[in-house]
């Protein structure tokens, strides 16, 4: 240790000027002024919300992706000190002096300015040439769609951040020397990233699959070594497995996990979910069902909630009117009492269970448990009427039998009140019927139907109440016909007037309920998957094959009084060089591919390695990020295009160091110095082009200055776009 | 340099393995194994020697397929026989109209009457009907209204003869497929076996279904293509010509049926470009060899199929020339074309007047008339006035009366034309709106404005007043009915009318939205003719409309179709098969019948077949990786693995990706999907399964010495057989009727069978 200390004490350091360069100017361009304008622009207003409810750690669900994302979100928010006390309710709102801003826009705006060094490195790693990288990075610098996405409160610039250090990390980790352990840090970054991305939005997923298939064809090279024993193979493989499957796959999970601890209040969006999963959020239902006996028994109390959603939740409801003696197209009904599910709370939807075989309506003490297999009746609190059902065609679903509370009118119609308990989910819960947990059918005795939402809403006799009908053929998995128990208690009296005031007055007793996080997750992810929102046009959606050529922009933002304005416009000379280099690398890539087949090798094969392992990541990048959503049946917006676009910008710069160097190769010697200027004096041409369109689109790029009404008219390149101009 | 040396080997090895068939195969490995070694070496050493390779294939397949010839074709024999007779068992039952029989039976007698009409897929499968209908002495007068529908004294037997016989041809054609991928006897004869014991493959071939010839189209392409495939060492034969040229024809045969051809088409496409890319590395052959195997692949399988489906087209449309239901979705032009419809030989006044009475079709394929009724827009969507749409068949909400900006009725003698430039009223006939035009979002196209009916007896606002404007013409010049595309531009706003194809919802009666588009590029969906004309004051002129040329109906029935396809989307409270379900046989349909009393007919899979064909699938997937991850690795395998891991590899390939490109393209289709579209990729499934299966019977000796190896496999084949004969012995009234108490009830003849919840009988 002695001689280490006679060593002068030595800093070395490299520093790449140039990325450090390009570095100070994204975040010049992404992050000055960055709080202008002062008012909530596009989509801010629809994540805005989220934050707010992040801030209040009330529940809720976006079923547009996965948590991450809006936890990024609310975090710049919580760094800011927002409190979550602003109604994001439109476009253009002024927001108070009590919201920061700048500290609501930084993350987002500082991923985006990340994007341009990663783009850099990126380059690098696909073993092209600083300059090379340096174009890559500028065209990300001066894109100004990629600004314009990045300065707001939105979520693109995260996503195109990770799926970048994704690639960037994992390429770090294949290009290092099989022999440094250091290397799986890289690969453990990348697995990370990867979760990122697909936390942030699902449209990561894209990205992440193609870095598994590139990882895949990497793997299976490695497997055909036949110079590195088995062992050591088997180990790789499993490393490569556990970094890029079974990481990003936890922490997934782990978002959510996050998410669902963090937001713990009942709020706008609990009735979609089960009952069990309202009871574990404060407030709320939870509120209410707080300390209900567990087990349902005879004698019980009981609200019965349809498991179905949609179309809106609720509960089986009877009230004092009987069906219309004839409908409107002259069917004829039973004229018994009305049976219907009804989406709000009514002292109505109480219904007691009864022993078939006894007269009392109270619970026995001890409690007699009501069991899977158990016949019952279903006696409605406040009018007494029994549930019945028998063969008279439903109101709205005729091929169905109707339901109603049971009226003797001496037509030789008897009751039929007898319902078998079937607890479907018996396996994972148990054979006794339990408030809120079990999930129950109640099948008719005399005719095996099965008591069932048919979602449609009744006529005005019906009060537009949903239809509560018993179906003999029924789909097996149907929530439909699944009931819980929401709100229960033991009923105590024995007499009428008693029991009606017993079921207008509130439910407590104090018991604390929990379903675990995997049962939260699974519905939660569900419901996320298959909420399905009206999908209808917006002014500004835009078809997928409008974004190669840029039809279409979009209007974030209009000042209040004047024509200032911020639009979502790329840069129409680098989506051109972007197209462009697209098309090249295809033509390039086949010319290639059909002479090498016949045995003409063009380029070495460490170049055509270079050359297909950047096809693979950017063309491959572009297509899987672009091709899926011609596929889609969704609104669809030009900031989709963004990641895929992304990957056209590490392209170009590629491509054209490539043709530098290996295609102008073929000319004539003194020619070849010739062509080789005349490409780089093109290139400056159109990179100087792209830096005045750049110029140029700026004003409506960060909202300033204000222009003119023909100087907007100047700026509209294409007849598709909508530029605004505000009448004076 | 791989690819050189396996030819050689499959060769010889399918040698051996096509004499093993029908013996033990224990007794002829000591005789041939060092044969086929020999071989090996002696090929290794002519790589580049494409000759001796092509003389030595066709001669050992030649000497090969002499010892198999007899027990295999008496084993096709009898797959022909089971398979014939269980699809023509009882075909005439239920003598009622089942299911999608209303449409196409229909159809079918739409060609014998000769009259148009409108469907989404091509014509092939329905000429097909009807000439099997024609032949077997149907006249085409049952209306086929709707399932359940009695057939009488109709003969409609032949239409469904017609379709049980090519479905008959479905497992023998697996079996012929099969052998070809495997050289083995067994996966072939499982592969038919499980065809032709499966309920569901039996239900769809009975009726007058376009499925069985559909099916049957794409099963010989695929024989076709396989067959070809094994031609390679005789290039330009005879035989390869005819392989190649039967592909070429049944390509076209399957497209012809419904679109979903199309896939079959992608499976010949690449196993095409992969075979030139064969070609392309074999450097034996000149560039110029290369060029005449491509040209002729160019024009077997592009140009002659594209030649047939035309022909098919130009059948179709010289056959059916009398108006009927399904001209509304075509073009003034086209619709000139039929007899009794308006058009034909029409007779109206020649330029439009103010005052005339017309009707207005938009310019877009299938854009449908301007159209208006008694209904509002809803609360919500824009402003709460008269909807005001596009529609596709003939009405009389169609009509609208033409006025200038202030009406003086008192107009004496004839009427003024309306030139390019007049600004126009144009009033609803039957509400006696205005066509109207605001500031307010259109209900689907956001972009757009909302077109409305406003106003009272001809009493509007400003914002009813459209220009016209003749496209290409100039001021002062007249509209000449039927010929001229003129537009509307809204005065006010400056906007076109403008019809975007979208659906609007119920509320709207699912007809066609109309906007005022403020983007004024001269689009068809902004053009618009005028297609009749009435006006008293004025002669009568026939007209003759530019005839459209056969290219021209061509794009546009095809537009039409595609349109049709994609709006037949899923109604909001129907029941929707999503793809997942088909593999599991999660749901049948129901060909006839619901109730205890009925006959009933329910479409499902036999489960034993269609579980079987499920855990094929990965136990297929799980092989070819094992067998993939050896090869990589280098572990030596004996020959008998490496055959099977080609067979695995190449044949099973082949197999998969046609499963695939049948079956994974409908989980991105919007349109509504059913069950039965599933029975494509099903057919490819069950080859597949007789290929796997076979092979991991094959495989026990990894696991078992020789004698117990033998004695397994053919115990699980017996296992195999006898299970999917039993099960079909159980779910055989599936295909066949049954009658009686439905199966979740005591005392029903399928009582214990009820294996999924979701079942329906």
């Amino acid at each position: 240790g002695w001689e280490m200390l006679q060593l002068p004490l030595v800093v070395t350091a490299q520093v790449d000027l140039l990325l450090v360069l390009v570095s100070l100017l994204a975040f010049w361009t992404r992050l000055s002024h960055l709080s202008y304008p002062n008012a909530v622009v596009f989509d801010e207003v629809y994540y805005g919300q989220f934050v707010s409810l992040y801030m209040k750690r009330v529940f809720f669900i976006d079923d547009s992706g996965p948590p991450l994302g809006h936890m990024i979100l609310a975090f710049g928010a919580y760094l800011g000190g927002f409190d979550g006390n602003f109604v994001w309710n439109r476009i253009g709102a002024e927001y108070p002096s009590t919201v920061n801003v700048w500290s609501l826009r930084l993350l987002p705006a500082l991923c985006g300015a990340l994007c341009v060094p990663l783009g850099y490195l990126l380059t690098l790693e696909l073993k092209f040439s600083h300059l090379s990288a340096l174009g890559a990075a500028v065209l990300l610098l001066l894109e100004n769609s990629l600004i314009v996405q990045s300065r707001f409160m939105l979520l693109e610039s995260v996503l195109i951040f990770f799926v970048l250090l994704a690639f960037f990390s994992y390429l770090r980790f294949h290009n290092a020397p099989s022999s440094s352990w250091s290397r799986y840090n890289w690969l453990i970054l990348s697995g990370v990233s990867c979760g990122a991305a697909v936390g942030v939005k699902y449209m990561g997923l894209f990205s992440y699959l193609l870095l598994l298939v590139v990882a895949s064809l990497h793997t299976w090279k490695l497997i055909g070594d036949k110079t590195i024993s088995h062992m050591n193979v088997c180990v790789q493989s499993v490393h490569r497995v556990l970094c890029l499957v079974v990481v990003p796959v936890l922490l997934y999970v782990f978002w959510f996990y996050v998410h669902l601890s963090f937001l713990n209040r009942s709020g706008p969006h609990d009735q979609l979910m089960s009952s069990a999963f309202q009871a574990s959020l404060q407030g709320g239902l939870s509120r209410i069902t707080r300390g209900q006996p567990l087990e349902v028994a005879y004698g019980s109390q009981v609200t019965l909630r349809s498991s179905v959603s949609q179309p809106i939740p609720c509960w089986l409801h009877s009230h004092k009117v009987n069906y219309p003696i004839r409908y409107d197209n002259g069917r004829g009904s039973s004229h018994q009492q009305q049976v219907t599910c009804y989406p709000f709370k009514d002292v109505n939807n109480w219904w007691i269970i009864k022993d078939p075989g006894r007269q009392q309506l109270v619970v026995d003490t001890p409690p007699r448990p009501v069991r899977h297999g158990d016949v019952i009746q279903l006696v409605h609190g406040m009018t007494s009427r029994f549930l019945n059902s028998h063969d008279v065609a439903a109101p709205m679903s005729p091929h169905t039998q109707e339901v109603s509370g049971y009226i003797d009118f001496n037509v030789s119609m008897p009751a039929q009140n007898l319902w078998r308990v079937d607890i479907s989910n018996r396996e994972a819960e148990s054979e006794v019927w339990k408030t809120i947990l079990s999930e129950v059918r109640l099948i008719h005795v005399n005719t095996s139907a099965v008591l069932k939402l048919s979602g449609v809403s009744l006529p005005d006799w019906g009060f537009r109440q949903l239809e509560v009908v018993a179906d003999k053929l029924f789909k097996a998995h149907s929530s439909s016909l699944e009931w819980t128990v929401e709100e229960h208690r033991y009923g105590t009296s024995q007499e009428q007037k008693e029991r009606e005031a017993e079921l207008h007055s509130p439910t407590h007793i104090d018991v604390d309920r929990k379903i675990s996080f995997w049962a939260k997750f699974v519905e939660l992810q569900w419901k996320m998957l298959t909420v399905k929102q009206e999908e209808s046009e917006h002014k500004y959606s835009s078809s997928p094959l409008e974004w190669i050529t840029m039809e279409t922009n979009i209007a974030y933002w209009l000042h209040s009084s004047t024509n200032a304005q911020i639009h979502l416009i790329g840069n129409p000379v680098s989506w051109g060089v972007a197209n462009l280099s697209l098309l090249a690398y295809q033509l390039l890539a086949v010319v290639y591919l059909l002479r090498r087949r016949r045995g003409l090798k063009d380029v070495p094969d460490g170049v055509w390695d270079q050359f297909v392992c950047l096809g693979c990541v950017c063309v491959g990048g572009w297509l899987v990020n672009f091709v899926p959503f011609l596929l889609m049946d969704k609104t669809l917006f030009l900031y989709h295009y963004l990641p895929a676009l992304c990957y056209l910008y590490l392209l170009s710069p590629a491509l054209l160091e490539h043709a530098h160097t290996h295609l102008l190769r073929y000319a004539h010697q003194l020619q070849h110095v010739t062509h080789q200027r005349a490409l780089c004096v093109g290139a400056l041409a159109v990179l100087l082009s792209i830096f005045l369109t750049y110029r140029t689109f700026c004003p409506l790029t960060y909202g300033s200055p204000e222009l003119s009404a023909h100087q907007l008219q100047g700026l509209k390149w294409r007849d598709t776009w909508d530029i605004l101009y505000r009448r004076r | 340099m791989a690819k050189a040396e396996c030819t050689p080997k499959w060769n010889t090895l399918a040698l051996r393995n096509r004499k093993t068939c029908p013996t033990p195969e224990k007794s002829f490995q000591t005789t041939f194994t060092p044969v086929s070694k020999d071989k090996n070496s002696q090929t290794a050493g002519h790589l580049a020697g494409g000759d001796t390779q092509s003389s030595n294939g066709p001669s050992g397949q030649f000497l090969a397929r002499e010892s198999i010839e007899s027990p295999s074709k008496v084993l096709l024999m009898l797959v022909a026989g089971l398979s014939f007779s269980t699809r023509l068992y009882k075909i005439t039952e239920p003598p009622h109209v089942c299911w999608d029989e209303t449409h196409f039976g229909k159809m079918g007698s739409y060609y014998i009457n000769r009259t148009f009409f409108f469907d989404v897929h091509p014509p092939l499968g329905k000429m097909l009907i009807g000439l099997a209908g024609y032949m077997s002495g149907y006249d085409g007068t049952f209306p086929f209204i709707k399932p359940g529908d009695k057939y009488e004294n109709q003969n409609y037997w032949g239409m469904r003869g017609f379709c049980a016989t090519l479905g008959s041809f479905l497992p023998i054609f697996a079996y012929l497929i099969v052998l070809e991928l495997s050289n083995s006897c067994t996966a072939a004869i499982i592969a038919a076996t499980l065809l032709i014991f499966d309920t569901g493959c039996i239900t769809i071939s009975q009726y007058i279904l376009l499925d069985p010839i559909l099916m049957f189209f794409i099963m010989a392409a695929v024989l076709s293509m396989v067959k070809f495939n094994q031609q390679r060492y005789r290039s330009f034969s005879a035989s390869w010509w005819l392989w190649l040229v039967l592909t070429g024809i049944n390509l076209a045969g399957a497209l012809g049926v419904k679109f979903v051809g199309l896939f079959v088409i992608i499976l010949v496409g690449l196993n095409t470009i992969w075979d030139l890319w064969r070609l392309l590395g074999d450097m034996s052959l000149s560039l110029v060899d290369i060029a005449k195997h491509f040209l002729a692949r160019a024009f077997a399988l592009i140009l002659l199929p594209l030649i047939l489906y035309v022909t098919i087209f130009a059948v179709h449309f010289v056959v059916l020339n009398k108006s009927g239901p399904g001209d509304g979705f075509f073009s003034s032009a086209f619709q000139s074309r039929l007899i009794g419809n308006n058009l034909h030989n029409a007779s109206m006044p020649e330029y439009l007047a103010f005052g005339s009475t017309v009707t207005i079709k938009n310019l877009r394929i299938a854009g449908g008339y301007l159209h208006s009724h008694w209904h509002l827009y809803p609360e919500g969507v824009g402003a709460r006035q008269q909807q005001v749409t596009a529609y596709l068949h003939k009405d009389y909400n169609n009509l609208w009366v033409v006025h200038r900006q202030q009406d003086n009725n008192s107009q004496s003698g004839n009427p003024d034309l309306v030139r390019h430039g007049d600004i126009v009223r144009l009033e609803h006939k039957e509400t006696t709106r205005n066509l109207h035009s605001h500031l307010h979002e259109a209900p689907l196209t956001k972009k757009h404005f909302q077109v409305t009916g406003y106003g009272i007896n001809g009493t509007g606002d400003a914002n009813d007043l459209w220009q016209v404007e003749v496209c290409g013409g100039q001021k002062g010049d007249p509209v000449k009915v039927l010929r001229s595309k003129v537009r509307f531009l809204h005065r006010a706003t400056g906007c076109a009318l403008y019809s975007s194809g979208k659906t609007l919802p119920k509320w709207g009666w699912e007809q066609i939205e109309v906007t005022c588009s403020p983007y004024l590029k001269e689009t068809p969906s902004s053009q618009w003719n005028i297609e009749d004309h009435i006006n008293p004051k004025l002669p009568n002129i026939s007209l003759s409309v530019l005839k459209p040329n056969f290219l021209e109906i061509l794009l546009e029935s095809h537009i039409v179709m595609f349109r049709g396809n994609s709006g037949l989307k899923p109604k909001d409270n129907e029941m929707n098969s999503k793809p997942w379900h088909w593999p599991i046989n999660y749901q049948g349909l129901r060909f006839s019948g619901v109730n205890a009393t009925e006959y009933r007919v329910y479409l499902l899979g036999n489960p034993v077949v269609w579980w079987i064909n499920l855990a094929s699938l990965g136990l297929y997937l799980t092989m070819v990786a094992v067998a993939s991850i050896a090869t990589q690795r280098g572990f030596s395998l004996g020959q008998q693995r490496i055959e099977h891991s080609l067979v695995l590899v190449r044949g099973g390939g082949l197999l998969m990706l046609g499963w695939l490109l049948h079956y994974a393209p409908f989980f991105t289709m919007g349109r509504i999907l059913y069950f039965h579209h599933y029975f494509p990729a099903m057919l490819f499934s069950s080859m597949l399964t007789g290929l796997t299966l076979d092979i991991l019977f094959r495989s026990a000796d990894l696991l078992l010495h020789p004698p117990y190896s033998y004695w397994f496999q053919r115990a699980g084949q017996l296992l195999l057989l006898f299970s999917i004969l039993y099960s079909f012995y159980l779910f055989h009234p599936l295909s066949y009727g049954m009658t009686g108490p439905l199966a979740h009830e005591p005392g029903s003849a399928m009582a214990d069978l009820k294996w999924m919840d979701s079942w329906e009988f």
